[in-house]
């Protein structure tokens, strides 16, 4: 389970977060939806430590994450996959090489037949032709590299997947491969997601829940339908540009 | 008027103030990559590759740069002493200047904007495209994987460059001189060893690791917490050859106080 209490966070004289309170069951899909600005990239990297919080808590797995140590902080996170929105995979490394850095347990990692076991599977998952591993990062379409991306993150088989924009900058097409992926490995792999996005209908086709983001504060958090059924003036806003489209995905 | 009179105490209070803050981000980076040295499965053969690469890379620039500084040192050590000193005292003015000083100093220097920018480059491009963090997301330490081997490989391959440096001066510096002056081999092996002590070498590889270590981890820090963009990037960049360039000749001054004029 994740789950944040009273969250503050800001940057400079900028209020990112302003007691963001948030949470995630297991097994469930949530997405994360907001404008541009609003700190929903900050918020998932504070889930997995990358940013600490000025003030409030971070539970992950039972764990505070602000209070962990250095090699607890790092047994935590080879639990959580994260994919990074324009895939930040490492430039001077081939596929295989990028895709094996996600297997976190060390003795795997190390054993080679294994890593190339591995790899093809999660290439496989993740609709990629074999012969990707062999190519590198500049390589790769953006979409392609999305994929990468999100193997190398279930490379360790992680019990949580944080996903941030995992469609922004693909066609519609790629966008639409990219969604159904989150969904079959969030039913076949059985993990806990969190996806930021700003595409309303990739969110109501692939999440449980959905939160909205917005002022520093998460205004409003519910199923699909509940979403749709708000009165609230925020949600209704957010949701009128894509109305017709998230109504036909939920 | 009492604005301009506060203006300088608060530009210098803000100048202190930032400089506190880097001299203690960098004292907690080393600490770090100290906590790191247990994981030697990562950082070593990363090691190997990176100091083949400066070392390799960087050999050709150095000994071209000693090779013109060794020459120059001979032709004005002509213009200066020929009539005053012994001939075969310019032997020793030559080998001395180029171990004690110019051999070291050139090598850090060519180094800091060789490897130092591109230290910085290339981990401030990491930053900036999330792959610092994308490293650190996995539970793994940007620290033995990407700081360790650089820091390293710098600490092996800037002394061993230095070596390479004052041998090219010293040969070239003897080359001029057999080609402006009649001086016979003999005769420059006579005047290079009366003023030889064979802690000259010492201090020369001395005085490389110290530049080694400035360069190498001034570029990491500056790449590491590189911020905003390409913008952010030609900013470390730029910040790590000048910082490097100029805690270089600081440490130049201090060690030569220290080591030759106790």
């Amino acid at each position: 389970m994740i789950e944040l209490r009273d969250v503050h966070k800001r940057f400079g004289k900028q209020v990112v977060l302003d007691g963001v309170n948030f949470s995630v069951q297991e097994g469930e899909t949530v997405a994360l939806l907001g404008p541009s600005g609003t700190g929903k990239s900050v918020l998932l990297k504070h889930i997995i430590g990358l940013i600490h919080p000025d003030s409030g808590t971070i539970i992950v797995d039972d764990k505070d994450v602000v209070r962990l140590k250095r090699h607890e902080l790092a047994e935590l996170r080879s639990h959580i996959g994260y994919v990074f929105q324009n895939g930040a995979l490492f430039d001077s490394d081939n596929v295989f090489e990028n895709v094996r850095l996600g297997i976190t347990d060390d003795k795997c990692y190390r054993d080679l037949d294994y890593a190339r076991e591995r790899v093809a599977e999660c290439i496989k998952l993740v609709n990629l032709p074999p012969e990707t591993v062999d190519k590198f990062p500049a390589q790769l379409s953006g979409g392609m590299r999305k994929r990468v991306g999100i193997a190398r993150a279930i490379a360790g088989r992680p019990k949580y997947l944080l996903y941030d924009e995992p469609t922004s900058g693909l066609d519609p097409v790629n966008a639409d491969v990219i969604d159904e992926l989150v969904r079959t490995l969030a039913e076949t792999l059985g993990v806990t997601g969190v996806m930021v996005t700003h595409d309303v209908r990739g969110a109501f086709r692939t999440a449980n829940r959905l939160a909205l983001l917005t002022g520093g504060k998460i205004v409003q958090q519910g199923t699909p339908k509940e979403f749709l059924a708000s009165q609230d003036p925020t949600v209704r806003e957010f949701l009128e540009r894509d109305f017709h489209n998230a109504t036909i995905a939920a | 008027m009492a604005t301009e009179v506060l203006a300088l105490p608060r530009v210098v209070g803000r100048w202190f103030l930032n400089a506190t803050s880097h001299v203690g981000r960098v004292a907690m980076m080393v600490a770090d990559l100290v906590r790191s040295l247990n994981e030697v499965r990562i950082w070593l053969p990363r090691t190997f590759a990176e100091a083949w690469n400066i070392g390799v890379g960087s050999l050709f620039i150095v000994l071209l740069i000693s090779g013109f500084a060794g020459g120059v040192t001979a032709l004005q050590a002509r213009y200066q002493f020929t009539g005053t000193i012994p001939i075969y005292y310019l032997a020793g003015v030559i080998v001395e200047s180029i171990v004690l000083e110019l051999g070291p100093v050139l090598t850090g220097l060519i180094l800091a904007g060789r490897i130092g920018a591109r230290y910085a480059a290339e981990l401030g491009t990491m930053r900036v495209t999330e792959q610092i963090d994308a490293l650190e997301s996995l539970g793994r330490s940007p620290s033995s994987h990407l700081i360790i081997p650089r820091v390293l490989a710098g600490l092996i391959m800037i002394p061993v460059l230095t070596v390479f440096a004052d041998v090219m001066g010293i040969g070239a510096g003897w080359f001029s001189m057999k080609l402006v002056l009649p001086i016979s081999d003999a005769d420059f092996a006579y005047g290079a060893r009366t003023f030889w002590r064979p802690f000259d070498a010492t201090y020369s590889i001395i005085k490389a690791f110290f530049f080694a270590a400035c360069i190498t981890v001034i570029s990491c820090y500056m790449g590491f917490n590189t911020q905003q963009g390409a913008e952010g990037v030609g900013r470390s960049t730029t910040g790590a050859v000048v910082s490097s360039s100029v805690m270089i000749l600081l440490l130049d001054v201090i060690l030569t106080k220290l080591l030759l004029n106790q």
